[in-house]
């Protein structure tokens, strides 16, 4: 047997091992980071568009454009320059709002608990499903049914309220108008908004540490204290998130309001008065037969809700972020 | 030989008696009858009067059951369980009340003409048998078709941004996008309006509605995708990468095909979300009686906008076409819904 000697191989050159990415890579970063960052140049053209074009409104109302109450167009035969204010809106906006949030924050929570804590097994599924299918009802329904259906109702709800409880100022009724009130559209958006703070809240319930709640059903506790002592301590950031979201969409809804609420120009206390305000609505209202000046007007309208409903809605994700976070 | 025959029946101590259920059972029993001779006797009238009377007497009846049985603590946890499943069926009534007034005052208007005739030679208080739906179908399927063009790989390059590039500003455009999700549709169509009709002297058309739903729509597709890489188990981005594949490579053929029918639930998410929008489409698309094929030129309309326009109009009919209007979309937001639950819950069980 000859033996012959082979050459042996040469030896692979030593991989390089860098850290800098391919060129495909760079591409791929580059268009998902392009893609990315669009969400904050949208937010951003949004903003600058809005105040750019309702530079002009700002610049002539100064401050007064969030205190006014008025809102005129100019009558040059009567040499009456155009006044243009939301204060009254945005009033009326906050006011709708927080009832939205009285009628429908204590069933949201109640219906979290429920889930969480009371509805048996079977019941579960069906229910989530209840709210998920709320939550995706779009809002001009809610408008079609609150105005013809929910309305007559609540009418005879506010009527019972003033007969009883009438000598609340906020209840009283200078003229006998009952529909279209303040009191029917909180009813309507606290329908509205049920489905997302049920769902934050349920989210926020479920994070409780197990530990802790067996805990408290080992040291005799009912399930009311057991909630009382571990649930609620644990998720109110959570609730009072989700309830501030549900006050974000609350105040930036406008189809459903516009159709049960009756827009005035005035700050009145009494919820029960067919008369109250909606930034939102009034834009939709207005902007049909708006001239220039006046568009220009809703445009800086339209950049006081932005900001309003982002500043309520980054507070509301920082609070529940922080919440889930503890989990 | 006897074979031994020990089968033990489980025991379960904690399950309620019959006996022990007797106090629950005459406590319902006595709420039924008081509730029913209060409302008889007392002025309190109406459906109204009947749930307050249901509800106090429901409370009082189980706290003082509680009460009597054991102690004020038990008779607190009734009171609150009561109050706990009146908060849950509250929230079934309003959704019953509107799919059955939906059902029962928009199904009766459908036929196959409103189908296949628009609103352009029908006035708006001629019969129901007259005129249709068709402009405001093809207006929305322009809006969503093209909104979804648009927001998709928006959405989702966002999403990936998030969670696969993981960029310098990951968390501030995670917040940001949140923050997004609940700005108001008017907002929206404002911006739109200062930017193509203003800005670009354009006039209404359907495009100007899609771009302002588009807005709508990124927030809801990137949140449901981001979710939706999250659940992709790290492993098969490690054994890609192992593999001495580019991160392109790696996303493009294993992490997208793993993730791909979560990503199809976020977009028809999307679409069910902003499919029933209405108040950006009363800034952009101008709205139209007859079909207009050309989504990019001349007015155009759309169920919600259907439904918001008959709604104005007011007369008897118009209500008629309103509700018809409102049949149609929750039909059509429905089979999207569906769609994505569907898709969503084949995918579910991973979690």
């Amino acid at each position: 047997m000859s033996t012959t000697v082979t050459a042996p191989k040469p030896t692979p050159a030593p991989r390089e091992i860098t850290t800098t990415p391919r060129f495909s890579d760079k591409v791929f970063r580059a268009v998902v980071t392009a893609g990315g960052l669009s969400s904050l140049v949208i937010l951003g053209m949004i903003a600058f568009f809005l105040v750019f074009n309702g530079f002009e409104t700002f610049r002539a109302e100064g401050l007064s454009f969030l205190t006014g109450f008025e809102w005129a167009d100019a009558q040059p035969e009567e040499g009456l320059a155009a006044s243009y204010g939301v204060g009254a809106m945005l009033y009326g906006t906050l006011v709708i709002g927080l009832l939205a949030l009285i009628f429908g924050v204590p069933i949201a929570v109640g219906t979290a608990l429920f889930l969480s804590y009371y509805a048996p097994e079977w019941l579960k599924k069906p229910m989530v499903l209840i709210i998920d299918v709320m939550a995706a009802i779009p809002s001009v329904v809610f408008g079609l049914w609150g105005y013809f259906i929910l309305m007559p109702h609540a009418e005879y709800w506010a009527k019972l309220i003033h007969k009883y409880l009438g000598f609340i100022p906020i209840f009283d009724m200078p003229a006998n108008a009952f529909s279209r009130s303040p009191f029917i559209a909180g009813l309507v958006l606290a329908i509205m908004i049920i489905p997302i703070v049920t769902s934050i809240s349920r989210e926020v319930f479920a994070q409780t540490p197990l530990d802790r709640i067996q805990a408290a059903y080992a040291l005799g506790a009912t399930k009311w204290s057991m909630i009382k002592a571990v649930v609620f301590p644990y998720g109110r950031g959570g609730v009072v998130g989700g309830a501030m979201l549900g006050l974000g969409r609350a105040l930036g809804e406008t189809v459903a309001v516009y159709t049960v609420l009756n827009l005035m120009y005035d700050i009145r206390i009494e919820v029960l008065l067919s008369a109250g305000g909606s930034v939102a609505s009034m834009i939709v209202n207005k902007f049909g037969e708006a001239d220039a000046p006046e568009l220009r007007a809703l445009m800086a309208a339209g950049f006081v809700l932005f900001l309003v409903t982002l500043a309520v809605n980054f507070i509301a994700n920082y609070i529940i972020n922080k919440t889930e976070r503890k989990g | 030989m006897s074979t031994l025959s020990l089968s033990a029946k489980p025991q379960r101590p904690w399950q309620p008696t019959f006996k022990s259920l007797i106090p629950d059972i005459l406590g319902a029993l006595f709420t039924a009858f008081a509730t029913l001779a209060i409302v008889g006797i007392s002025p309190l009238k109406g459906k109204l009067g009947f749930v307050i009377v249901l509800i106090l007497m429901a409370v009082i009846t189980t706290s003082v059951i509680s009460w009597i049985r054991k102690d004020r603590k038990a008779a607190l946890n009734s009171t609150s369980t009561v109050l706990v499943y009146v908060a849950a069926a509250f929230v079934i009534v309003p959704l019953a009340s509107i799919l059955w007034e939906i059902f029962t005052k928009g199904a009766t208007g459908v036929s196959l003409n409103i189908f296949s005739n628009d609103m352009s030679a029908t006035a708006s208080d001629s019969p129901l048998t007259e005129g249709g739906l068709l402009h405001a179908i093809v207006g929305t399927v322009y809006l969503v078709l093209i909104a979804s063009v648009v927001s998709t790989p928006i959405g989702i390059l966002t999403a990936l941004y998030i969670v696969e590039v993981k960029g310098k500003f990951a968390g501030i455009v995670r917040f940001f996008v949140q923050a997004m999700s609940g700005i108001p549709s008017i907002v929206a169509g404002l911006f739109i309006y200062a930017v193509w009709m203003i800005g670009l002297g354009n006039s209404y058309n359907a495009g100007a509605g899609a771009a302002a739903l588009a807005i709508l729509m990124i927030p809801t597709v990137a949140r449901t995708s981001e979710e939706v890489l999250k659940l992709i188990p790290n492993d098969l981005r490690e054994a890609g990468l192992a593999m001495g594949a580019t991160q392109w490579r790696t996303v493009a053929m294993i992490i997208i095909p793993a993730a791909k029918s979560g990503l199809v639930t976020a977009v028809i998410l999307g679409i069910a979300r902003v499919a029933g929008e209405t108040a950006p489409l009363l800034l952009t698309i101008g709205g139209a009686d007859g079909l207009n094929l050309n989504p990019f030129s001349g007015n155009n309309s759309a169920l919600p906008y259907y439904v918001w326009k008959n709604l104005g109009l007011g007369s008897e009919i118009a209500v008629q076409r309103a509700w018809l209007g409102v049949f149609v979309l929750i039909v059509v937001v429905f089979i999207f819904f569906t769609l994505a639950r569907v898709l969503g819950a084949a995918k579910g069980s991973r979690k």
